[in-house]
């Protein structure tokens, strides 16, 4: 497995496309800190960055990529290689290489000019993010069968985590305005992994402040042990069920 | 001519009838008290270095009390340790510490009740429950004391300097630390509150209550529960003062309840939550601020009516302004906002179209507090984006006709 995911390394890192994205990531991170002169709002930008582009281009990537490999899933598939072990090691490939763009592109600027907790919390959201994305985008390009077809299935998901899912919730929140909503608020902060990151990065800074009552009941919640343990939890499960049912999928799938 | 010399023979003639009375290990006085029961008035007891442990020193006569080199008195943690009455009375010079708590009374370190003319100057007061509190008193002074709370609850701290019915007051440079809140007035009217420094209270920095005609300038209030609150009063001039890093879910910098026709310029709102709450308030204008990084610069109720924001600086806040309805009664002119995006086409330093500064998310905000989850999405960045091209639910008429493009120097 390892063999073949360092063959789709190798492939992915050739193809200059990951190098450009890390540039782009390098580039702006650095303008960030250098533009301004205080760290920490430098950080508030790069959140943004963090939240929009990271799970675009780990989608849209992985998306092509996976079409772009499709000859070579073919001919791994007349080997004696299991399914599993083809579709793990494509994944494995591709998230290694972006996650590891990120962390050249936005890592090492964080762990130069602003090394604390925020900085290593936007590390490990980017990270996650990564990872959870290019599941996402793995599932969709095994559920559908053409390119066209998964690079908007892919797009239409990145649109609804990135913008309609916070859409919803706001209508939801207005919709039931008059009753208690700050557990429910809670729940509806795990179910788009972006909003998690961006909830759980946030409290870590003192933006928290402005929250006022529901911050308070977030930072209760988040600022706990246990709560940074459930938010690193459900990320993880945000990365892993896609992927699950990407592999159960693809294990059936007529090729 | 004749009747000044008079004056001036009769105070040297008291200048002359006027004694020390020493205290002190080898002094005349072993006591404080004895001391003072020994002065007539205008002597001076002058107190050696040492530590005393003294309750309840009673003091009525007008005399002045001296400390030399800071001696220590030390409240053993019961009652007050100087009880102060009458006319003409200074303590200045003194380290008080461990006065007593009681749920019942107001013990302070140091209580003046029914007095004139009383100067309380250059004492550090440690672990007082109140620090200083004045009662019914007049023409008072406390200047260049040092105070430090007990750091506990709201509950169990007293305020540092507390001020209740006192009229023509002046504090002046004292630094309080740790009480509930630092500097205390509740009917004080015609008082001065200038170069103070009020920093960790764990309520406000400085408390008004019903205390009319009162001016404070050149006051620094950092990091307290909140900065400033002035409550139920008229009248109240504010110049000059800072208020810092205010930070916490509560927390303002300034906070306005129910005042009206007074002034607030030249002051710094910097990182406060909410710079300037303002609650019921009527006929205060506000000019020549400078409001940096604050979340909120200035949360103004729908209740309030006839107040001006003009030539003030607006950078770096989260949110410009804030408010809960659609009646706007306040102006808001000729103000730097650095998220003002519009154009100068004659060049006279103002822009040609109007300023909104409630964004639409702001608004969002203040009708559903929950929708906070939302700070700093993507969808909120639109939606403002999208409200400030066409207005439709924040307040139309909350406007600055005529933002200034470059920012005043303050």
């Amino acid at each position: 497995m390892l063999k073949l995911s360092r063959y789709v390394l190798h492939d992915i890192v050739r193809s200059k496309v990951i190098l450009a994205y890390t540039l782009f990531l390098l580039t702006i991170s650095v303008t960030l800190f250098q533009m301004e002169d205080n760290p920490s709002k430098a950080l508030m930008s790069l959140l943004n960055i963090v939240l929009i582009v990271v799970p675009l281009v780990s989608m849209v990537f992985a998306t092509i990529h996976y079409y772009n490999s499709y000859e070579f899933i073919e001919l791994m598939l007349s080997q004696p290689v299991s399914r599993t072990r083809i579709l793990m090691s494509e994944y494995l490939g591709t998230a290694a290489s972006l996650s590891a763009s990120f962390l050249v592109g936005v890592g090492v600027p964080v762990l130069l000019f602003n090394l604390d907790e925020v900085g290593l919390a936007l590390i490990t959201t980017g990270t996650a993010l990564t990872f959870i994305f290019t599941s996402l985008a793995f599932y969709a390009s095994v559920l559908a069968r053409d390119k066209a077809r998964g690079i908007g299935v892919a797009l239409m998901l990145w649109f609804y985590f990135a913008l309609i899912y916070d859409g919803l919730v706001l209508t939801i929140l207005f919709a039931f305005s008059d009753y208690p909503l700050e557990q429910l608020t809670l729940a509806l902060s795990s179910l788009n992994p972006v909003d998690l990151g961006r909830i759980f990065l946030m409290l870590k800074m003192d933006v928290s402040a402005l929250m006022g009552y529901t911050g308070a009941t977030y930072k209760d919640f988040f600022g706990s042990s246990f709560g940074a343990l459930y938010s690193l939890g459900i990320l993880l499960l945000w990365a892993t069920i896609p992927l699950w049912l990407a592999v159960r999928s693809f294990n059936k799938k007529d090729l | 001519m004749k009747r000044l010399s008079c004056i001036l023979l009769s105070l040297l003639c008291l200048q002359a009838h006027a004694h020390t009375l020493t205290v002190g290990k080898g002094q005349p006085f072993a006591t404080i008290r004895n001391a003072i029961a020994a002065a007539k008035p205008g002597d001076t007891v002058l107190v050696k270095k040492g530590t005393y442990y003294v309750n309840n020193i009673l003091v009525t006569k007008p005399i002045t009390l001296l400390g030399e080199n800071m001696p220590l008195l030390h409240g053993a943690d019961k009652y007050e340790i100087f009880t102060v009455s009458g006319n003409r009375i200074t303590i200045k010079g003194f380290q008080l510490t461990n006065s007593g708590y009681s749920a019942m009374n107001d013990y302070a370190a140091i209580k003046v009740v029914d007095a004139t003319n009383v100067v309380i100057e250059g004492n550090k007061i440690y672990r007082a429950y109140f620090g200083i509190h004045m009662a019914n008193a007049s023409n008072c002074t406390i200047r260049n004391n040092y105070l430090f709370g007990l750091t506990k609850t709201e509950q169990t701290t007293g305020n540092g300097i507390h001020l209740w019915k006192c009229n023509n007051m002046l504090v002046e440079k004292n630094e309080v630390h740790a009480h509930r809140d630092g500097i205390y007035f509740e009917f004080v009217t015609h008082s001065l509150v200038r170069n103070n420094y009020s920093e960790g209270n764990i309520r406000y920095g400085l408390h008004f209550m019903f205390s009319n005609d009162d001016q404070y300038f050149g006051n620094t209030f950092i990091n307290n529960g909140a900065g400033v609150a002035v409550m139920y009063s008229k009248k109240v001039m504010m110049h000059r003062n800072r208020f810092l890093n205010n930070w916490g879910p509560a927390a303002y910098g300034l906070l306005l309840k129910e005042i009206s026709d007074s002034k607030i310029e030249g002051n710094r709102f910097y990182k406060n939550t909410v710079g300037i709450q303002m609650e019921s308030t009527s006929r205060i204008a506000a000019s020549n601020n400078r409001f940096e990084e604050n979340g909120w610069a200035a949360k103004v109720a729908a209740s309030s009516m006839d107040n001006s924001f003009t030539n003030n600086n607006f950078q770096g806040n989260t949110f410009d302004i804030g408010t809960n309805g659609s009646v706007v009664l306040n102006t808001f002119n000729n103000n730097y906002w650095d998220k003002y995006e519009g154009y100068d086409r004659n060049k006279d330093g103002r822009g040609d179209v109007p300023y909104h500064p409630v964004s639409m998310y702001s608004t969002i905000i203040e009708s559903n507090p929950n929708t906070l989850m939302l700070l700093r999405s993507f969808m909120v960045a639109l939606l403002d984006k999208a409200e400030k091209a066409l207005p439709s639910l924040t307040p139309e008429n909350l406007k600055d006709d005529q933002p200034l493009l470059k920012a005043l120097k303050l």
